[in-house]
């Protein structure tokens, strides 16, 4: 996943938040990047020297240059000392280091550059930064700078977000669920369809990747499921089962909304002009027809 | 302090964290009772604390700190504690002739919004250890209550994040000190200041104790509920930021913590 991300230049921008922290997989690039032999510049706005080294290596440290915005970026303790020009020429000196080899810049992180450098003049910076060719002025193919920024999430509103995202080649947004980190990738190239990816992972302390499968469902997760069916009419007090003598009785019931068909024909065919209406009676089994008048002995 | 609170967090005063920077946020609630605690803490701890109060008088924080066993009258005599009490400084910087160095309350004279650095070079002041053979404290704490308080009096939220920076580089990183800073969380006002100070502050914090109060409502028996998430350890994967959740109840001299639904009343 991380040679993916390193692999073409430009703008990588990794969207982390305060649950889902993304410093760690910007450390394991840069670690990767070092290890590959480029030299990786990293500007550090937001932590020590000390805390952004630690863990990465003799090696990848003797690569990676850092330019130190967190002690002192405003002139503060001793005016006259601190980068000139600010945390805008620092970015932009950043444009000017980068020697012949190929190279990879961190800015960590680039909503504290926000605060400080209108949105504008940073897409500018950025744009110059990652636009710059490897070789100058030489026939060989131009090879882009990768420029890796650390963007959270909760600090930038859409409009800056939307800058950004149009400046960058590859998005990475970092979410995750029950304690497993992912990172959904969005690649952007130029002339390419848009491509969209989902790692699951984990930075071991020595900031290389372990990389997982999709995550388990939640229902895998849980041991010894039961697969087993179990039969609900095996041990009821009453008795749920039918003989076939009772079952033959049930079937030859009538329902009753069931209509005859003489009522069905009356309903379907009304007769035009009759204007009450007319009774069907359907005597059930039990009824006791006697076609005698009950009113005959009457004496009126 | 409280000693459950110190369970949960698995903190001792003999051998607290160094280097930390510990946010206290609030919503719905108050929750200063967690400045309280964590006052009486480094006191106890031996450490050299500076508390920027902007909010209460200094006999307020007192009368709670000797019911928490601490004297801050003591300790402010014996030079462990340096109370900068901003009700009475702000009356003093207003309505007073200016003097000739800066007051740590400067930009409540300028007019438009200023930046925190003379509040950050008495911090620095303050903190750095002095080689005039007095009792040697442990490590400093800077301790500020509250930052919501710089927002309503004008100082615009950069300004807040690059004056905690500023402290963090010197107490956390030079001196290997521990700050904690209280915020409001005002997210359903939809105060986009307030919000930018908050989560800016989470991204740089190790630890953050949010106190928010019941979703329910009001209620006698349990005052709020505690959630507590420990980010930014060293090992990335160790503790892969864990986070827990307790209920509490305010007492007079202590706070007592339990589990969700498990307070004592309803039991």
């Amino acid at each position: 996943m991380l040679d993916s991300l390193l692999a073409v230049g430009g703008l990588v921008l990794l969207r982390d938040s305060v649950e889902w922290e993304g410093r760690s997989l910007l450390k394991a690039l840069v670690k990767k990047a070092a290890l590959r032999g480029e030299q990786v510049h990293v500007l550090g706005c937001e932590v020590s020297e000390e805390e952004f080294r630690e863990g990465l290596g003799a090696d990848a440290n003797s690569r990676l240059l850092y330019h130190d915005l967190f002690r002192d970026p405003l002139s503060w303790s001793e005016p006259g000392t601190a980068v000139p020009g600010g945390p805008l020429g620092a970015l932009r000196a950043m444009c000017r280091k980068t020697g012949p080899s190929p190279a990879t810049v961190a800015l960590d992180s680039l909503s504290w550059l926000l605060f400080h450098i209108p949105c504008v003049t940073l897409c500018q910076a950025l744009h110059a930064l990652s636009q710059q060719s490897v070789h100058p002025g030489d026939n060989s193919p131009v090879e882009k700078v990768c420029v890796l920024g650390l963007l959270h999430e909760e600090l930038l509103g859409p409009g800056p977000m939307g800058a950004l995202s149009t400046l960058a080649h590859t998005e990475v947004t970092l979410s995750g669920k029950t304690g497993r980190t992912s990172a959904s990738i969005l690649y952007r190239r130029p002339q390419q369809r848009a491509a969209q990816q989902t790692w699951w992972f984990s930075v071991l302390p020595d900031f290389s990747l372990d990389l997982h499968e999709q995550l388990p469902l939640p229902s895998e997760l849980r041991p010894g499921p039961h697969t087993t069916q179990v039969d609900p009419t095996t041990h009821l007090t009453f008795n749920l089962h039918l003989s076939k003598k009772e079952r033959e009785a049930r079937d030859s019931l009538t329902l009753p909304f069931q209509f005859s068909s003489e009522k069905q024909q009356a309903l379907l065919h009304p007769v035009l002009g009759q204007k009450t209406g007319r009774i069907f009676y359907e005597p059930d089994a039990f009824d006791d027809v006697d076609p005698e008048d009950p009113d005959d002995d009457l004496d009126i | 302090m409280f000693p459950e609170l110190n369970n949960l967090l698995s903190t001792t005063p003999d051998r607290p964290e160094q280097g930390k920077l510990t946010l206290l946020c609030d919503a719905k609630t108050d929750g200063s009772f967690l400045v309280h605690h964590f006052l009486s803490f480094y006191l106890k701890a031996n450490c050299k604390v500076c508390f920027v109060a902007l909010v209460q008088s200094f006999s307020h924080y007192n009368i709670v700190g000797q019911k928490l066993g601490v004297s801050l009258t003591a300790a402010r005599e014996r030079g462990q504690l340096v109370f900068l009490e901003g009700l009475k400084s702000s009356a003093d910087i207003l309505f007073h002739a200016q003097d000739q160095e800066p007051h740590p309350l400067q930009f409540l004279r300028e007019a438009s919004a200023g930046n925190l650095q003379s509040l950050y070079e008495f911090v620095q002041a303050t903190l750095n250890p002095v080689d005039s053979g007095e009792t040697a404290w442990k490590y400093p704490v800077l301790l500020v209550d509250n930052l919501s308080v710089l927002l309503s009096l004008g100082v615009g939220p950069v300004a807040v994040l690059d004056f905690m920076q500023y402290c963090r580089a010197t107490v956390c990183c030079e001196l290997k000190g521990n700050i904690v800073a209280l915020v409001h969380d005002n997210s359903d006002a939809e105060d986009e200041e307030s919000n930018i100070l908050l989560n800016g502050l989470s991204h740089q914090s190790h630890l953050i104790l949010r106190a928010e109060g019941l979703a329910t409502g009001f209620c006698k028996d349990v005052h709020g509920q505690l959630s507590i998430l420990w980010r930014r350890s060293s090992q990335p994967t160790a503790q892969r930021d864990r986070s827990l959740t307790y209920q509490y109840k305010i007492q007079d001299k202590n706070v007592s913590f339990f589990a969700k639904g498990m307070s004592s009343a309803v039991l």
